[in-house]
């Protein structure tokens, strides 16, 4: 008995050295391994930001006074705004046409008369809505100051402006809102799905088209024996990979790890195996590199982006959709990154989220196992 | 008129490569299809039926009022009402809500007496960008409370009100501005691995060498690789644009004919640099991961969903190499905001130019690697 096992050990040593070999000396697998994920990391932590800044906004100020200068100088204070004085609406409009402006605050010649009548003085705002997340903070931005300006006109008129409801905001786990936060930490699990399911499953490809996997078939190996060879490398890459983010994370992009390191790890090796899993299970049925990385990027790549809730909110999408989120392993993972890096260890949210990655674990695994044979074709 | 009908054949042969491999039809036919059903209804950045969890205190009927206007809004649904304020926290840890609102005892009875009422509103900032959204719907609905109720109680009202317009997009629908932007997506995916592979599929199977020994010109044989291509791109975006237009309902305000100029002269570009990566490969996968590699950034930087404004300055000056980023100007333009040529100019002579360019190393590097 003890024979068996120590030959068993002894083969599975040899298929795991084998493997790594064939990572190092492959140059795609390099590529997919190492440098898209410190592309990924670079474009998300400093390339992608939803945080509008410098918004080029046109000031048509038909009659300069100094009520009309007091409102449109209080654009200039702001650090979201880059401001350019128009004096006919047309002009402005025109530039707002050619995209040369994002958005118009109009303020007709009769702004300060019209501010001591009764009624409100009217100012016209229009932004390019092509973009319709941009116009909108764009938009609020324009609010923000209007504000502002109003607490500050009813000051120097000696009142308090009447507001009958204020709204007195605080935003918890992220109170800068800045958006880096909620990103960073949902790009491990992508890359993670890349490693796992897209190189795990062309290289086993790979072995089915050059037809090695037969003659690997022809060796004493058994089928857990090389399927545990196969996966226990890039396991040790996969994690390296989410160790390596999550270092770059906390260092370069400052994201806060407010959960402990363990749960971090326990979730990430679990999601990992599911990824390979994955890979594996496309390698199986694929049996042909191209088809396997189409299958892969189909499958798990695209949905680990657009339907896990990593840019995405998964409650606003329509009810079918949300259903098939459901499938996606990434999905329990981002929920669990985004509470472990930004809110702590909240058991309530990061169990049920295990254990939907392991029960989808044990599922592939059945398939794999009744999928899997040492049998050509 | 003899290299004519060559390069004939060679297209012809090019075409019968492609789509004579069941799972070569399935790649050009499946991943758009797909990609567009799932980008289209679940890349939104809109907000519906934000959970919120309210403590509300007051007895009155002005907070009553106020809650029922945010119901009536399609962003928030009330889940929860909570009666301690012990009860929110778990609420928001575990992600049941949003958003929670809290209201004071004296919150009516504030508001009657001229005095301001307070409303408080937390927020859940795992996802900071829906905080962001769902506070921006809130203050909108708050801005009308206001208004109504100082109109309501016949003081001064606000001296200056915004009125806001939103050209090209009025209701402000996340799905105008990402459908358009899909078919520039799918084009430089769809185009690029079928270039991409061409020949990099001649040189694993050993054929490259036997394409160089016909009577075929280096440049017939470059231009073989990219009519397919160009082909394929030119039918799919006519598909897309009509499911865009019959199946999503964006509007098509622009002239079809300066649509059509920039998808050619983006195919162009997809088709040079897709060729670029397959001179350089030795084999599929190499071209497949080559093709990855230039895809995912590409994506990222052209301002497919977040806008290249908001970049550091880098990597914006970096987001000109990317033809996508000219495309996806010219594809809104047309759509929503009825761009014609003359607007479009300074979008597509640079995908034109990174087209050239791309096509001239293409053929360079053709040449000179040899195995």
């Amino acid at each position: 008995m003890s024979r068996r096992l120590a030959d068993s050990r002894r083969r599975l040593r040899g298929m795991v050295r084998k493997e790594w070999l064939q990572i190092w000396r492959d140059p795609s697998s390099i590529a997919i391994a190492f440098v898209l994920p410190v592309i990924l990391l670079f474009l998300f932590g400093y390339g992608v930001s939803l945080d509008a800044k410098d918004i080029r906004l046109g000031l048509v100020v038909e009659q300069m006074d100094s009520d009309s200068r007091n409102f449109a100088e209080s654009f200039g204070r702001s650090d979201y705004f880059m401001p350019r004085y128009f004096s006919d609406i047309r002009e402005a409009e025109q530039a707002l046409t050619e995209r040369r402006l994002d958005g118009i605050v109009w303020l007709r010649h009769d702004f300060s008369q019209r501010l001591l009548q009764p009624s409100p003085a009217a100012i016209a705002v229009r932004v390019n809505g092509v973009d319709a997340n941009e116009a909108r903070i764009t938009a609020g931005y324009i609010q923000g100051v209007w504000f502002g300006w109003l607490e500050k006109y009813a000051r120097e008129h000696g009142r308090e402006l009447d507001t009958p409801v204020q709204l007195q905001q605080r935003v918890w786990f992220n109170s800068a809102v800045i958006s880096r936060h909620y990103l960073v930490p949902g790009l491990i699990a992508i890359i993670m799905t890349l490693i796992g399911s897209l190189l795990t499953s062309m290289v086993i490809a790979r072995e089915w088209e050059r037809g090695t996997m037969e003659a690997m078939m022809a060796t004493p190996l058994r089928i857990p024996e090389v399927l545990a060879g196969k996966l226990i490398p890039y396991f040790v890459l996969g994690m390296a990979g989410m160790l390596f983010t999550v270092v770059l994370a906390k260092g370069l992009f400052a994201v806060p790890l407010r959960g402990s390191f363990g749960a971090l790890l326990l979730s990430g090796a679990l999601f990992m195996l599911v990824a390979l899993a994955m890979g594996l299970l496309i390698s199986i049925i694929a049996k042909n590199q191209f088809v396997a990385g189409q299958i892969a990027i189909i499958v798990t790549f695209l949905p680990a982006f657009i339907l896990s809730g990593f840019i995405f909110d998964i409650g606003s999408m329509p009810a079918p959709i949300q259903l098939i989120t459901h499938l996606v392993p990434a999905r329990y993972f981002v929920a669990i990154l985004q509470t472990l890096f930004l809110a702590g260890d909240i058991w309530p949210v990061i169990l049920p989220n295990l254990g939907a990655m392991a029960l989808m674990l044990l599922v592939f695994m059945m398939i794999i196992r009744r999928k899997a044979h040492k049998r050509i074709a | 008129m003899n290299t004519l009908w060559q390069l004939l054949a060679l297209v012809n042969k090019e075409f019968l490569a492609l789509l004579r491999d069941p799972r070569s039809r399935l790649v050009l036919i499946a991943p758009p299809i797909v990609q567009l059903l799932v980008f289209g209804y679940a890349a939104t950045f809109d907000l519906n039926d934000v959970p919120v969890a309210v403590y509300n205190q007051d007895r009155g009927s002005l907070s009553r009022e106020l809650l029922a206007r945010i119901e009536g809004s399609p962003a928030f649904h009330i889940a929860y009402r909570v009666t301690h304020e012990e009860q929110l926290r778990p609420l928001i840890d575990q992600r049941k809500v949003t958003l929670v609102l809290a209201m004071d005892a004296q919150f009516s009875r504030d508001i009657s007496q001229g005095r301001s009422a307070h409303l408080q509103a937390l927020l859940d900032g795992r996802n900071s960008n829906s905080a962001l959204i769902a506070l921006s719907y809130l203050r909108n609905i708050l801005i009308d409370f206001n208004q109504q109720q100082l109109q309501r109680q016949g003081g001064p009202t606000l001296p200056a009100a915004l009125k806001v317009r939103a050209w090209y997009n009025e209701n402000m629908a996340s799905r105008w501005f990402i459908v358009p932007g899909i078919v520039g997506l799918l084009l430089l995916v769809v185009t690029l691995v079928v270039t991409a592979l061409s020949i990099a599929r001649e040189r694993e199977e050993g054929t490259f060498d036997q394409l160089l020994v016909t009577p075929l010109h280096p440049w017939q044989i470059l231009l073989g690789k990219s009519i397919p291509g160009l082909i394929i791109g030119l039918i799919e975006a006519s598909f897309i644009i009509l499911l865009a237009v019959l199946w999503f309902e964006v509007p098509l305000r622009g002239s079809i004919g300066a649509l059509y100029l920039g998808i050619l002269l983006f195919l162009l570009s997809a088709v040079g640099v897709g060729l670029m990566i397959s001179a350089i490969s030795v084999t599929q996968q190499q071209a497949l991961l080559g093709a990855f590699l230039f895809l995912v950034p590409a994506v990222i930087l052209s301002g497919f969903a977040t806008p290249i404004a908001n970049m550091p300055e880098v990597v914006q000056w970096l987001s000109y190499l990317d033809p996508l980023r000219y495309f996806l100007v010219i594809v809104r333009g047309v759509f929503l905001e009825g761009d014609g040529y003359a607007l479009l100019l300074h979008q597509y002579w640079p995908m034109a130019l990174i087209g050239i360019v791309s096509l001239l190393l293409a053929g360079w590097l053709a040449r000179h690697r040899m195995y």
